[in-house]
């Protein structure tokens, strides 16, 4: 009765790159067919015309591509202080967090300072800020981790609350008009504070600081001393103590990076792009990037596609659910279902299935 | 990997090209193809979607308004919902003039500078902003502001439940001085204490012994928090609740435990078929339709609309007979009456007290500033003039009466 399993799992690490790109883009394609045969016994609606309508609101004129490289800037931004964290084995989940702060400190100098300072200095003030309120917000559980080893997974998701009801008291003592709850456009009529634009775009200067960014932490994290000792003390800490990394101070070294680049994050959503301070002004991108930094295996690169890819279906959802009529929560399950068949692909290039041979069910 | 590397590098070079090509081509896209002026083409921009009792009643009224006069969803009119007050609803907004609209309505109070800013871009386009409060002195041609004498809706729903209280008092399940309501509020914010203050007067006028307690979320849409606050409110003996929030949270809490409730923005009676009374609300669509005439005529959109019960822009529900005292209907028809000859005012000074004076005179913050100065006297003829010098409420006094358990600024 030494039955052998219909079938069973192997890991496969070696697959080849072209082999793994057919597989993505069958699931892809899968997606699309499910998505399609979904929409037309829901709505009716002709499922090509709803994909042509999701590419129109995407790219149909140059403010939807600006606002995509908008977006996708914002969220590159945010994953990219991910991934250093997260190839450290560090499970930041404190992103939002992060980055709310970074968008306080910058709400905070362009509402206090805002008429005192000339434009270029309060920029770089609201910079230094900026960063040094992301730094603080992941410095002190990567401390906790360093030296109390607690559990980072925890205290960085903690933070993010702390930083919302921080954000929540500053809107009440700004908010215009009195008990409204918000603050509005930050010096609206004299613009102190915000981002100039250049080459005639708002989101320019957002565009390049995000793509200059791109590239240091890829040449950070492939060919620096830096770099390779958070790799090694994310494959194995005992490891990294063995050949002489001093863990904690590449934990807290990491951090600062991962708070410091949040920071940026939320400077750039205050001073270049939304010019106000709520609690939702991160939108839960610190958690949308882990899946784009998980998704692009830590590499910055990638994570331009995994941006890409993530950006395009959300705009592309709003687009369809206004064109048709269709509530909101129609474009949320088209994104699930895209996502899910994504992720699901990645099971299929990590292991390899194997089916019993029928010959030797015979004998 | 190398190849791998390269194909990343074109990516990455292409995102960079449509940058730049999406910087050259910025404003090619306007056509001003509202020159014409005959033909409409509206877009609607709304914080949430239909499951918030507030941006349904925007949507719906939107829709009659425009199939009223032959637009087509998705072709010469378009709802976008789960737009957030930010950036996002200046892009909206400027995406909708580039589909061809030449007038787009917001709805959330948020979203009022996003859509100034969009305005200032294409002034060609006609934007309206539903609940703000800057349209008067920001001096754009193209930017308007509207609302509607909702308190004077609020108080006929006050009207409603003083008679119930007034029937719970005859029945002898409770006694004068326990005729206590409850209010779920937002914020603490003007439109919210016009509202509360104005049902409050409207109970008053039918059950002078009522008193009220209020507690405030400190969101306009929380569900959870919505239906706690109501819980916590008819625990501590309130007998019927209202609500001043957009959620179903406080009419459901009300229907589990027996309360009565009066709800806003819509009838709730499909879910709360025993405890509904009556719901006040602002109808949008008298208001869409102006504005669509003025496009089509060509003449200016007025900068700061006040609709009235008269325009049929404050209108309440049917009464639920199940729920509401005998001949709920018939007085509130007699109030509705004297208010709009004017024999009625709602925040009549000889009313009510605050800190046990008469409110002789009182200077409001009509004109949005950071300092929340005021700068307009706003008592007049005997009472508070209420959305008289601007549409949106500026009643924001705490009247004798009402105890705020919480606060929400």
């Amino acid at each position: 009765m030494n039955k052998e399993p219909l079938f069973h799992i192997t890991r496969n690490s070696n697959i080849k790159w072209y082999k793994a790109w057919i597989i993505r883009a069958i699931a892809i394609i899968l997606a699309l067919i499910l998505c399609g045969i979904i929409t037309s016994m829901t709505t009716g609606l002709n499922p090509i015309g709803v994909y042509g309508t999701m590419i129109d609101g995407v790219f149909g004129t140059s403010r939807r591509i600006w606002m995509l490289l908008q977006n996708m800037a914002i969220l590159l931004c945010i994953s990219l202080a991910l991934a250093p964290a997260f190839k450290m084995k560090f499970w930041n989940l404190g992103g939002d967090g992060q980055s709310l702060m970074g968008a306080l400190g910058a709400a905070a100098v362009m509402i206090l300072l805002g008429d005192r300072l000339p434009s270029g200095l309060l920029i770089i003030v609201m910079i230094v800020v900026s960063i040094l309120c992301g730094i603080i917000w992941a410095v002190i559980p990567a401390f906790f981790k360093a030296v109390f080893n607690t559990n980072e997974t925890l205290f960085t998701l903690m933070m993010n609350y702390v930083a919302i009801q921080l954000v929540a008291f500053f809107v009440i003592v700004w908010e215009v008009p009195r008990g409204s709850g918000k603050i509005g456009i930050i010096n609206q009529n004299t613009q102190a504070g915000w981002f100039p634009s250049l080459f005639g775009s708002k989101y320019m200067i957002n565009l390049l600081v995000v793509i200059i960014l791109t590239v240091l932490i890829y040449v950070y994290m492939n060919y620096t001393k830096h770099g390779y000792e958070l790799a090694v003390v994310g494959e194995s800490e005992a490891t990294a103590k063995y050949v002489g990394i001093k863990t904690k101070r590449v934990v807290i070294r990491t951090m600062v990076l991962s708070g410091a680049l949040c920071g940026i994050a939320g400077l750039l959503l205050v001073g270049g792009s939304e010019h106000t301070l709520t609690t939702t002004l991160v939108d839960g991108r610190g958690f949308t990037g882990v899946m784009v930094a998980w998704l692009a295996k830590f590499n910055p690169l990638v994570m331009i596609l995994t941006t890409f890819l993530l950006v395009f279906l959300d705009r592309g959802a709003t687009e369809i659910t206004t064109i048709y009529g269709l509530n909101d929560s129609f474009g949320a399950i088209i994104t699930g279902i895209i996502l899910f068949f994504i992720l699901g692909s990645e099971f299929f290039l990590n292991y390899r299935i194997a089916f019993r041979k029928s010959g030797k069910e015979a004998a | 990997m190398k190849s791998f590397k390269k194909v990343l590098a074109v990516v990455l070079s292409v995102i960079m090209v449509c940058g730049l090509l999406a910087a050259c081509g910025g404003g090619a896209a306007n056509t001003g193809k509202g020159d014409d002026g005959a033909k409409v083409v509206a877009g609607l921009i709304c914080l949430h979607d239909e499951n918030s009792t507030y941006d349904a009643n925007f949507i719906k009224a939107f829709k009659e308004a425009c199939e009223s006069i032959g637009l087509k969803e998705g072709e010469t009119y378009f709802v976008t919902t789960g737009v957030p007050e930010g950036q996002e609803c200046y892009e909206e907004a400027c995406n909708m003039a580039e589909r061809g609209c030449n007038v787009v309505f917001a709805d959330s109070f948020g979203h009022e500078d996003y859509m100034i800013e969009a305005a200032k871009e294409y002034p060609d386009v006609q934007f309206c902003h539903a609940t703000g409060t800057k349209a008067h002195t920001e001096g754009l041609d193209n930017y308007h502001n509207a609302f509607a004498d909702i308190f004077q809706g609020r108080f006929l729903a006050g009207v409603a439940a003083g008679m119930k209280l007034n029937e719970m008092i005859e029945a002898g399940e409770i006694t004068a001085d326990k005729a206590v309501m409850g209010y779920v509020g937002a914020f603490t914010y003007a439109e919210v204490i016009s509202g509360y203050t104005s049902f409050y007067l409207g109970a008053k006028y039918m059950c002078p012994s009522v008193t009220m307690k209020v507690t405030f979320t400190g969101s306009w849409y929380d569900e959870t928090k919505e239906k706690e606050g109501a819980q916590s409110l008819i625990s501590s003996g309130c007998v019927l609740i209202s609500q001043h929030a957009d959620s179903m949270g406080a009419p459901t809490a009300c229907e589990t435990a027996g309360v009565p409730d009066i709800s806003y923005n819509g009838s709730t009676v499909d879910s709360c078929p025993n405890t509904f009374i009556v719901s006040s609300r602002i109808d949008w669509a008298p208001y869409y339709k102006y504005c669509f005439d003025c496009v089509k005529n060509a003449t200016a959109i007025d900068t700061d609309w006040t609709g009235t019960i008269e325009t049929g822009s404050v209108v309440l529900t049917d009464v639920n007979e199940k729920a509401a005292a005998a001949g709920t209907a018939d007085k509130i028809a007699e109030v509705s009456k004297a208010i709009q000859d004017g024999s009625l005012q709602v925040f009549d000074t000889t009313t009510f007290t605050v800190g046990g004076k008469a409110l002789d005179s009182y200077m409001a913050d009509v004109d949005t500033d950071p300092a929340y100065e005021g700068d307009t006297e706003v008592i007049e003829n005997g009472a508070f003039q209420e959305s008289k010098f601007r549409s949106a409420p500026y009643f924001d006094v705490q009247i004798d009466g009402i105890e705020l358990l919480d606060t929400a600024f």
